[in-house]
């Protein structure tokens, strides 16, 4: 037995020496880590949110529910493929394609552990962010070549919603990439592994670091069609969005894409601000690095769970008030506090006072959007 | 001359060509998101990496998405019944043609005369940044100015008449 | 053969492609991504003459390049809004059709 282990041991050694078996190495988990973690989030999501609204969630396929994904699966695999009559086949047909090939593309250059990265490109973040708006392509074929009402609205709300947000999402991740001094993530996380005693040198410690990880979370949030943001697939005005006519195979497909997309961009928040692969106290580095990963990842799922349970939906008008009249001008604030933050001696001193000016801002903006922001309650001419 | 270059140099064309022949203009929105991003591919295998990211995110991510509005704002969903190209195309074809042959003969004939470059540095992107905020500085702020002017004058063209007060 | 050759000609090809698209072409929409293509063919020039030209490292060509998409970025978006705007008034974005200048 130790025998055939020591043999295993010495081909994925040998396989990690070649050109191609080290690329295979690298490329293989990303394609089968991050469907699975999809699988146990999808099952996560559903049993967490039957907990918040006093139910059960799925309890029948195996035990306490836990085979859940695999029947979904196995529905999905088997339901009929409809395709609308009157819809443009190839394009219906590229969609899907396209939104997941776009979905695993951005997992190149995610650091998930020290050792562990696709493709550690000079110009990260912007591949990021270059890969993911591709799916903006895919929404909109998906949206245009059903033919129907429901799909165009849902596509063209979700394009308006993750053009607006793309602008807030990348703003508050230059924060990261200006204080690191580089756009490659492998550096971006290397330069936040050290450590002040046991405290780590995370950019989320910084006033600006803080307000830049939360910014970007909200952004992250509309960006991958979450709720609060979830307009584009409203069920009680929309039904499903851009994929309503979709269905077996191809659904699941926009499912996992979905679900990519939010784990990647949660990766990317770790990495920005989170000191992606570190460990959150010196004395805890001897677990290992993609543990870390994978603990912070989800966390931060949880999170975006969490707050699928609490907060209703905002309305058309509100969220594009959001995006342009408070998160844009936050973001440039930040932009700016960082930016004092490179130049000012260290000191509590920076801290309270770039921490004060964020604040006055905070405060400003909020107040503006609460008086002008259409956030008052509103009367319907028809409805009464 | 690899193989990946002529990969991505087909990926360009084809694109390019399908983007200003096919008859459905959603189509040819999408014939040219491909087209550009073969170009992108040109680019990464040019060593110019930043810009080739820089075509994908603005050329496939913005222009071609803001085209396929207007598309679906100007006209609706419905298919366009009119011809895709005016009588005159042949014409158009065969001008096209002839500068294609001229420029052809051009660069065929030019660059003969070159020596063979030495094997160049590629561009980091500190180098680009560097370069942008030093020598660049100045066309960079104007590029900003434009942006921003474009931004408003966008806005302004495209809204409703009475919208402006509002 | 010098590998310049093949990126030029690409360019020709591309630039050819979109002037044959502005020429025959009836919307106005077409028009604007033909001439889009034209600039970005220049782009292709540029990088290229960048990559193979005699002082690589600094980087004019690269800089142009970034400067020509950011301002191409700008023609797009206000073309398609000149575009929007003229289309209310016609109805149509063929170029035949708007054949006068009060609408």
């Amino acid at each position: 037995m130790s025998n055939f282990i020591l043999q295993l041991l010495t081909w994925i050694h040998a396989l990690a020496a070649s050109t191609i078996g080290h690329a295979l190495l690298m490329v293989v988990p990303v394609l089968v880590v991050f469907p699975m973690l999809f699988a146990v989030t999808t099952l996560l999501e559903r049993k967490g949110l039957g907990r918040m609204q006093n139910r059960y969630g799925p309890n029948r396929a195996g035990p306490w529910g836990l085979l859940q994904p695999m029947a979904d699966g196995i529905k999905a695999l088997t339901k009929e493929d409809v395709v609308p009559a009157a819809a443009d086949r190839w394009v219906h047909f590229c969609a899907p394609v396209l939104m997941v090939l776009s979905a695993f593309l951005v997992y190149a250059v995610v650091p998930v552990s020290r050792t562990w990265v696709v493709a550690p490109l000079r110009a990260g973040v912007l591949y990021f962010f270059a890969a993911g708006s591709l799916m903006e392509i895919a929404v909109f074929m998906a949206g245009w070549s059903s033919r129907s009402q429901y799909s165009l609205l849902g596509a063209m709300r979700a394009l308006a919603q993750m053009i607006s947000y793309e602008i807030p999402l990348v703003l508050s991740a230059v924060v990261a990439v200006m204080a690191a001094g580089s756009l490659s993530m492998v550096e971006i996380v290397r330069r936040q592994a050290g450590y002040t005693g046991v405290w780590p040198h995370w950019f989320v410690l910084t006033p600006w670091g803080l307000v830049g990880f939360a910014l970007f979370l909200i952004a992250a949030t509309a960006e991958s069609n979450r709720s609060p943001f979830d307009l584009p697939e409203g069920e009680s005005e929309i039904i499903a969005g851009y994929y309503i006519e979709y269905s077996g195979f191809k659904f699941a497909m926009f499912f996992l894409a979905e679900y990519l997309g939010m784990f990647a961009i949660s990766a990317m928040g770790i990495t920005l601000f989170l000191g992606g692969w570190s460990a959150p106290f010196a004395f805890l580095t001897w677990i290992p690095s993609w543990i870390w990963f994978f603990a912070k990842l989800l966390a931060l799922i949880a999170g975006f769970i969490w707050i699928r349970g609490t907060l209703p939906r905002l309305r058309m008008d509100q969220l594009m008030r959001f995006a342009w009249e408070f998160l844009l001008p936050m973001t440039l604030c930040n932009l700016f506090v960082a930016g004092a933050w490179k130049f000012l001696p260290p000191g509590v001193l920076r801290w309270l006072g770039c921490a004060l000016v964020l604040l006055a801002a905070y405060w400003l903006l909020g107040r503006r959007l609460e008086q002008r922001g259409g956030l008052a309650r509103r009367t319907y001419r028809f409805a009464e | 001359m690899s193989f990946s270059f002529f990969v991505a140099a087909g990926f360009t064309v084809a694109g390019a060509l399908a983007a200003m022949v096919l008859r459905n203009l959603i189509h040819c929105v999408l014939a040219l998101v491909v087209g550009f991003a073969g170009l992108a591919a040109v680019y990464l295998q040019l060593g110019a990496q930043f810009v080739g990211l820089a075509q994908i995110f603005v050329y496939a991510g913005a222009v071609a998405i803001l085209a396929a509005f207007v598309i679906l704002l100007t006209q609706g969903v419905e298919h366009s019944t009119r011809p895709a190209a005016a009588m005159d195309w042949a014409v158009g074809a065969l001008l096209a043609c002839g500068v294609f042959a001229v420029l052809a003969w051009a660069v065929v004939r030019g660059v003969a005369r070159l020596p063979i470059p030495a094997q160049p540095s590629d561009a980091g992107v500190h180098a680009i940044g560097d370069a942008m905020l030093h020598r660049f500085v100045l066309p960079l702020e104007v590029a900003g100015l434009l942006l921003t002017v474009a931004l408003i004058g966008a806005v302004l063209l495209a809204m409703r008449d009475g919208e402006a007060g509002a | 053969m010098n590998p310049l050759t093949g990126y030029l000609l690409l360019a020709a090809l591309l630039f050819s492609i979109g002037l044959a698209g502005v020429l025959t072409r009836r919307s106005a929409i077409l028009m604007l991504v033909g001439m889009e293509l034209m600039l970005n063919a220049a782009n292709l020039n540029l990088i290229a003459f960048w990559r193979y030209g005699p002082n690589p490292a600094r980087m004019t060509g690269v800089l142009f390049a970034l400067f020509s998409i950011g301002v191409a970025a700008a023609e797009a978006a206000v073309g398609l809004g000149i575009l929007v705007a003229v289309a209310r008034r016609v109805r149509t974005t063929d170029v035949d059709q708007m054949n006068a200048m009060r609408g």
